[in-house]
């Protein structure tokens, strides 16, 4: 399975300035039970966005239809807990293609670049200026420039890190498992040796 | 020869290959898998027209989703009984080795695997589920990984990865009476904060760590993942060998005689250079209890939460909220408060060392009335032993029951649920909002602590009550 390429991506945001978003609210458990990867998007933040009889949660940043965009900005700590790629999925089939933080969880931001979603880590500066700017202006745009590693909005732009292998997976559209196929020779003769 | 840790050690002798400026691949000596995050990665193989490379380095297990009662029936919910049987299918193509449900070693995928003797000193072992960590109590690299990464495991037994940086925590001292492997991590948690670790593999040293059984050991390393590290070890000794004789697919023979003089080789030299290092004092750790919503948010038993002045201002906002989910206020102190639950049980506090310390402590005494306490072994072994130690006499007789063994009301996927408002006080590793149930509230403690909640209704300090 190849992912989406991702290049340059300019977008609207939406903002959830909370710290510590855990996999369990991204996804919760009980929506852990489908065999596909499909259709993860719709219970996104389900215990944020709806009460518990099943409305909606007029509070909720995702509810908020003055927010749009393709790009999620979160509070420092985002995705941490526990290892269900299910929290990427939803994140993607929502439709975000960015998530911006000043922190990531490790195994969260791995199964992100292996879905083709782009996590982008910031300082804690550029972070609380992307959430006052857009509560200026909700049509508030940012860019995401992978091959230069550069985010920018507003006149301001900020350098991020990404590892050179997984960029190139990213640009190219390929994953880890192609790459690794192609080796198989390498892995036989390191079981024929161990 | 350079002086290199106990990490350096293993993951270096798995290295198939270092990526220039990526990530090395790391070939696994054992992969777990379970129902709930494989069924994408075995559909993901077959869609590339592949099968498991390597079947007979995989265990399976089911455990996120099943019922503990009843299990000799079908289960009842529709798309866990998909999920478990999917896993079953998918065992079967493949060739894999699954302990289905009443199978005598089936129970949670990190129970069974070091009670069967599966996880070994030395071993790169790699699991769809975070608390993979828990068998670095054995030396072990063991680490959580995500569907995408099962798949690479399923199609090259390699796993693609950046060699994380390295961090030793040593807890030197005696641990005080009362206060258990469980107060120790959620200790240290509570200092590192739920990000302080992220990047890093954990080891663990010290006396008090040396002093934990195995059972310890385990509590300590599968919470690793509360404070970011993607794992924790612990290096072999006396105790792990112990521990390990005689198990069902541990070495035998001549080959055990092999084995134990090459683990003890695994160790980190003197003078090793660690990016990061922690000391703390057994001393100074009193029984743990968390009162928010991360396991970070945690202290000693007697404390109160912190105020405003004690909190970062930045984070205020996230820590009020919070405790507003948990209803509790700035300041507040625990002890006394009402506990509706109780759960004992989950990869982190489900073994039988964990029964063992439960019973101890509610024998002679009654459960309060109002208290639903489900005390759930981690395995079928877990639930033989019980009761042939006459534990669940213990037990009964003080007005509680042994369940069947799974992952239960830790995350609550199956009919262990939490209602909304309650207050649970649970041996598992996460307090996260709804994570034991929409709206529930989890307050993380050791068995002990939980069984000192169960006898009396409420927030209470065990070592009152030996």
């Amino acid at each position: 399975m190849s992912i989406d390429k991702f290049i340059t991506l300019e977008s609207t945001y939406v903002p959830l300035p909370n710290e510590n978003v855990d996999t369990d609210q991204i996804i919760p458990a009980r929506f852990l039970k489908a065999t596909s990867r499909e259709g993860f998007g719709e219970n996104l933040f389900r215990d944020w966005r709806y009460a518990p009889d099943g409305s909606v949660n007029p509070d909720f940043v995702l509810n908020k239809s003055e927010y749009s965009g393709s790009v999620l900005v979160g509070g420092k700590n985002f995705g941490s807990g526990s290892s269900r790629e299910h929290a990427a999925w939803a994140i993607h089939d929502y439709g975000f293609k960015v998530v911006v933080s000043s922190f990531f969880a490790d195994i969260f931001q791995n199964n992100a670049l292996n879905n083709g979603v782009l996590p982008v880590t910031v300082s804690s500066e550029f972070l609380a200026d992307l959430f006052k700017s857009v509560e200026a202006d909700k049509s508030q745009k940012l860019v995401v420039d992978l091959e230069k590693q550069v985010i920018s909005f507003n006149g301001k732009s900020e350098e991020f890190v990404i590892n050179p292998y997984k960029k190139d997976c990213l640009l190219n559209g390929f994953d880890d498992i192609d790459f690794l196929l192609a080796r198989k020779e390498k892995i036989e003769a390191f079981e024929a040796k161990n | 020869m350079k002086a290199t840790t106990l990490f350096d050690k293993v993951w270096d002798a798995h290295v198939v290959e270092h990526v220039e400026g990526g990530p090395d691949i790391v070939y696994i000596d054992k992969h777990l898998i379970h129902e709930v995050t494989s069924p994408q990665a075995f559909s993901g193989l077959e869609a590339r027209g592949l099968k498991v490379f390597r079947p007979e380095r995989t265990i399976a297990t089911p455990d996120h989703n099943v019922p503990t009662v009843n299990q000799h029936l079908p289960i009842s919910d529709e798309q866990s009984r998909t999920q478990v049987e999917t896993l079953k299918a998918n065992c079967e193509k493949n060739k894999i080795e699954m302990y289905g449900l009443n199978h005598p070693n089936n129970g949670i995928v990190h129970v069974v695997g070091p009670e069967q003797g599966h996880t070994q000193p030395g071993m790169t072992m790699v699991c769809g589920d975070s608390h993979t960590s828990t068998h670095g109590a054995f030396g072990a690299v063991a680490f959580g990984i995500g569907t995408s990464e099962v798949e690479m495991v399923f199609a090259t037994q390699c796993i693609m990865q950046s060699k994380p940086m390295k961090m030793r925590i040593t807890v030197d001292g005696e641990l005080s009476k009362g206060v258990s492997a469980k107060d120790l991590t959620l200790y240290v948690i509570a200092q590192l904060g739920t990000g302080g670790a992220t990047g890093y593999f954990v080891e663990y040293a010290g006396s008090a760590v040396r002093s934990l059984t195995m059972e310890g050991r385990m509590t300590v390393c599968n919470m690793s993942i509360e404070m970011g590290a993607r794992g924790g070890m612990i290096a072999p000794d006396e105790t792990t060998f112990e521990y390990m004789k005689g198990r069902e697919f541990a070495p035998k023979g001549e080959e055990w005689t092999k084995a134990v003089a090459k683990w003890k080789e695994l160790k980190t030299d003197d003078g090793a250079a660690f990016d990061k290092e922690y000391v703390f004092k057994a001393s100074d750790i009193e029984p743990m209890i968390t009162y928010g919503t991360n396991p970070g948010m945690g202290m000693g038993i007697s404390g109160s939460i912190p105020s405003e002045k004690d909190v970062d201002p930045t984070e205020l906002p996230t820590f009020k909220k919070s405790l507003d989910y948990m209803g509790f206020g700035l300041g507040d102190k625990l002890l006394g408060k009402k506990v509706d639950y109780v759960f004992l049980g989950s990869c982190t506090n489900g073994r039988i060392e964990d029964i063992r310390a439960f019973a101890s402590l509610v024998k002679g005494h009654k459960k309060v009335d109002a208290i639903t306490a489900w005390i759930v072994p981690g395995s079928k072994k877990v639930e033989k032993q019980a009761i042939e130690e006459g534990l669940v006499e213990v037990l009964e007789a003080s007005g509680f029951e042994l369940r069947q063994p799974g992952c239960s009301a830790c995350l609550a996927m199956n009919e262990d649920k939490v209602p909304a408002g309650k207050y649970s006080v649970s041996t598992s590793n996460r307090n996260f909002e709804g994570r034991q149930g929409p709206g529930s509230r989890t307050l993380l403690a050791s068995p002990l602590t939980a069984a000192a909640a169960a006898i009396t209704g409420v927030i209470s300090d065990p070592r009152e009550l030996f």
